[in-house]
């Protein structure tokens, strides 16, 4: 059954094959090729019968293959590491899938709160290892109790699960109300963020004093994720909103391809990688002088949410000619206009016969590139979505953005006012969510947690 | 009630079984979680069924868990019994462990002589041996303290069921003559306040499989040509939507209400024979949070008179008592347990309180989607510690 899928592998256009090994090149290389045994089974240390029932258990993960990469074999399955100096699902590269979720904290009681997130770091490094979320798991606890996790993972690999938790304003100080005695650790870089031109957020759809971003190879194993951190926090959390993307749309590695979005461009080909250490230092992780009332940041990262609905219809009906124009880059292989392919830099000079630049001022290329901002850069780590239809037939779909960055007030918000209000792309654009999350930095002893410095 | 009866779980067995596989996780969970369940650890014997013998590490153990880990080294599917001393009775099983797999027995026996049984191929009497547990001394369900406060729970929360369906007859008989007299003012008044003695006691009633449908059906769960009967019915003509034709003659009237007059006694005369164990408590508890989080929070139960708030508090109201009636067993076996499910009874009640007026509730449509969310999230934050109430009273 396991071939039987595999032997069905669609090769779309020839970029996609090559994934599984892309990215074994990449921060799980290390992990040896399981050849379709599930890691669930190894990981447990060597018990008997162990391979007998990975054999079992690789017709269930057969099922769940995606037809590009199957996620039960070599790299895409394994496990990245939930310890580490920053948390992972930021320079990590990009998984295919994601379940974003924002919380209300919905309790006053800060050790309830501390608790929490105890718990939630010790159920969010058993995941990503691919284990159950309780300590019962999901199959063998007592027959009158409900399962500590909720099975639908089962059987399942880690799918390079990563789960990356922040915390927002509102968690520090909401309504003028110092809610849990850390108001003056609330870093001066957590804004709250202004109005652009042409926002229309929804407030159901914003915000939160938590989030979590759960990323893997396997949607179903993100989910579960979300599903099983939310469960552990009922009476102390509620999900404010959620957010399923189906696609990355960055590379955030060298090893990885450009993706498109859902426009059908290759979007953030000059995002910064995982492979540029100098440039994260510079761009997205907090330095330990950044913000002295909140040392408890450096080696975070601050997270931007921005749900982007896309007019997707009246896209569809735009030129080609216009289309291209407006992105500043060809559609089919994401080279700048002015010439080369999609990692030539754009050079902004360029004129055309007419004496017009060959990559209009207004396009989105020119507006987002370093040269236009100052030379300040952003990790973007964003997804397509698609929630369904609205009651017009229209596909309510867009990109879920999301971009690292170490401070929000000098690297995204001049970037976005300028997007907002110039870009052509905005004509397609609007943004329907917001959010703004600082991403702590990871965990690294035995026994720490997510967030524990704050607290501390 | 649901579109689906479900009825109180009896579990006669309180047996876990586990995947070899799941096993290797779960040593490595156990390893790197706490255990604050506060017990003991339990005794593990080594089963190995080679198909041709069935060897135990070891043939006696010490009451309380146990654990049996039964290997099947033979060349067919095996099954592994725990049997009680006539060899007949089944204590526990585990069942389908396939060539070369391991799976587990996990339960609670009392002191005693037992039997136990490797059956290779799945047929026949099997491998057969002699098991001892002895008296560990500890305090669990199988001791006589706790089965003295078992019955003394059952009976406090039978005596309450009593009196519920006690109220609940004497009201639905002066709501359904007021109803019959076309005093609709009256019925109204009366509707939500009597319904609440059926929603306090639902999973009992729902456990009678063909009087909930009869007394409790709602028009959205009825199937094609089924006959419509009880409470809604009634609802829909007291509180009728636009352009509804009620059904109105005094004929109709009669035959609507004399019919919920006789279910409800149907229901109080079949109660009176009905007996409790601990767990049904525990997950009848459970069960009236399910309806508050699916039917009321929703606003789905009152569908045209908009009192889910009444069904609400009934509801909380009937677990409450069933807690109760547990707690003094939970107090010894799991404390934080009930320190939670303390803490969050109350702060439900609170929230509740919120929306008390002279005389009952504000109505669903009332609420704003913010209230009907902090609502929910109330019943989140009571129903997850509930859900792990029936598993602390049995094991």
């Amino acid at each position: 059954m396991d071939d039987d899928t595999t032997g069905e592998t669609v090769e779309r256009d020839g970029s996609t094959a090559d994934l599984a090994t892309a990215s074994g090149d990449g921060a799980g290389a290390d992990e040896p090729d399981r050849s379709g045994v599930s890691r669930r089974w190894l990981l447990g240390a060597g018990a008997v019968g162990a391979a007998a029932v990975g054999v079992a258990a690789g017709a269930t993960i057969a099922s769940a293959s995606e037809p590009d990469s199957d996620p039960s074999e070599g790299a895409a399955a394994a496990a990245v590491p939930f310890r580490g100096e920053h948390q992972a699902g930021i320079v990590t590269p990009a998984q295919d899938r994601l379940h974003f979720a924002a919380f209300d904290v919905i309790t006053d009681d800060r050790e309830k709160l501390v608790e929490l997130l105890q718990k939630w770091s010790a159920a969010a490094e058993r995941m990503t290892e691919g284990h159950s979320a309780g300590t019962t798991g999901a199959m063998n606890g007592p027959l009158d109790a409900p399962p500590a996790d909720t099975g639908e993972a089962y059987g399942l690999p880690p799918s390079q699960l990563t789960i990356t938790i922040g915390f927002g304003p509102t968690l520090f100080t909401k309504d003028g109300q110092d809610r849990f005695g850390l108001a003056e650790r609330r870093p001066e870089a957590l804004i709250d963020l202004p109005h652009f031109p042409a926002d229309r957020l929804d407030p159901a759809r914003s915000g939160g004093d938590l989030c979590v971003q759960a990323c893997a190879h396997d949607p179903q194993v993100a989910v579960h994720a979300v599903r099983n951190l939310a469960r552990i926090g009922f009476g102390v959390v509620s999900v404010r909103w959620s957010q399923l993307g189906f696609g990355r749309t960055s590379s955030t590695s060298t090893t990885q391809d450009t993706p498109r979005n859902l426009f059908g461009f290759k979007d953030g080909t000059a995002n910064l990688k995982a492979e540029e250490p100098d440039l994260l230092d510079e761009f997205i992780w907090v330095g330990k002088d950044d913000d002295p009332a909140a040392a408890w940041m450096a080696g975070g990262s601050y997270l931007v949410s921005r749900r982007i609905s896309m007019h997707i219809e009246t896209w569809d009906r735009t030129s080609m000619r216009e289309q291209e124009m407006i992105f500043g880059r060809d559609k089919g292989e994401g080279a700048p206009l002015s010439g080369g392919t999609e990692f030539t830099e754009p050079d902004f000079d360029a004129e055309g016969p007419d004496g017009e630049p060959k990559i209009a001022l207004m396009s989105h290329v020119r507006l987002a590139h370093p040269d236009d901002n100052d030379g300040v850069q952003i990790l973007r780590r964003g997804y397509n979505f698609t929630d369904g239809t609205d009651g017009l037939g229209r596909l309510d779909a867009g990109l879920f953005f999301i971009a690292f960055v170490r401070d929000p007030r000098t690297q995204y918000v001049p970037m976005q006012t300028k997007l907002s209000r110039d870009d052509l792309l905005m004509e397609y654009l609007v943004h329907t969510g917001s959010g703004l999350f600082a991403v702590p930095p990871g965990v690294t002893g035995p026994g720490r947690w997510v967030g524990q410095d704050l607290f501390a | 009630m649901t579109p689906t009866v479900r009825r109180l779980l009896a579990p006669s067995l309180i047996a876990v079984v586990a995947l070899a596989g799941a096993c290797t996780d779960n040593t490595k969970e156990a390893a790197s979680g706490s255990d604050d369940g506060g017990g003991k650890g339990p005794t593990t014997i080594e089963v190995t069924d080679t198909g041709s013998e069935c060897t135990l590490s070891a043939t006696e153990a010490p009451s309380g868990n146990i654990v049996f880990s039964v290997t099947n080294k033979g060349s067919e599917i095996t099954e592994f019994y725990l049997l009680a001393e006539d060899g007949k009775s089944i204590i526990g099983e585990v069942e389908n462990i396939g060539p070369g797999l391991s799976r587990d027995l996990v339960l609670r026996a009392e002191p005693g002589s037992y039997v136990t049984a490797c059956v290779p191929g799945m047929t026949g009497d099997g491998h057969r041996g002699d098991f001892t547990v002895t008296d560990s001394g500890e305090t669990d369900a199988t001791s006589g303290e706790m089965k003295a406060l078992e019955a003394a729970a059952t009976k406090q929360y039978k005596d309450y069921v009593t009196q519920q369906v006690g109220f609940l007859v004497a009201g639905t008989q002066k709501f359904a003559d007021a109803y019959k007299a076309g005093d609709d003012d009256q019925a109204r008044a009366l509707y939500a306040p009597t319904r609440a003695y059926w929603e306090s006691i639902e999973p009992v009633a729902e456990s009678f499989g063909d009087l909930d449908p009869r007394l409790d059906l709602r028009e959205a769960d009825l199937e094609a040509g089924q006959e419509w009967t009880g409470w809604h019915q009634i609802e829909k003509q007291l509180w009728p939507p636009a352009d509804f034709t009620e059904i109105d003659t005094p004929e109709e009237r009669a035959k609507m209400a004399d019919q919920l007059v006789a279910d409800t006694q149907d229901l109080a005369t079949r109660v009176e024979t009905v007996t409790f164990k601990a767990d049904q408590l525990g997950n009848g508890a459970k069960e009236l949070l399910d309806e508050v989080a699916t039917g009321k929070v929703t606003g789905e139960e009152e569908f045209w008179s908009h009192t889910d708030l009444w069904d609400f508090q009934a509801n909380v109201d009937g677990a409450r008592l069933a807690y109760q009636a547990l707690r003094p067993i939970v107090l010894i076996k799991d404390k934080d347990l009930a320190a939670t499910l303390d803490e969050e009874f109350a702060s439900l009640q609170t929230e509740l309180d919120k929306y008390k007026t002279a005389d009952g509730f504000q109505y669903y449509t009332q609420l704003t989607p913010e209230q009907v969310k902090e609502l929910s999230d109330s019943v989140n934050a009571l129903g997850e510690p509930l859900s792990q109430l029936t598993a602390v009273v049995v094991l």
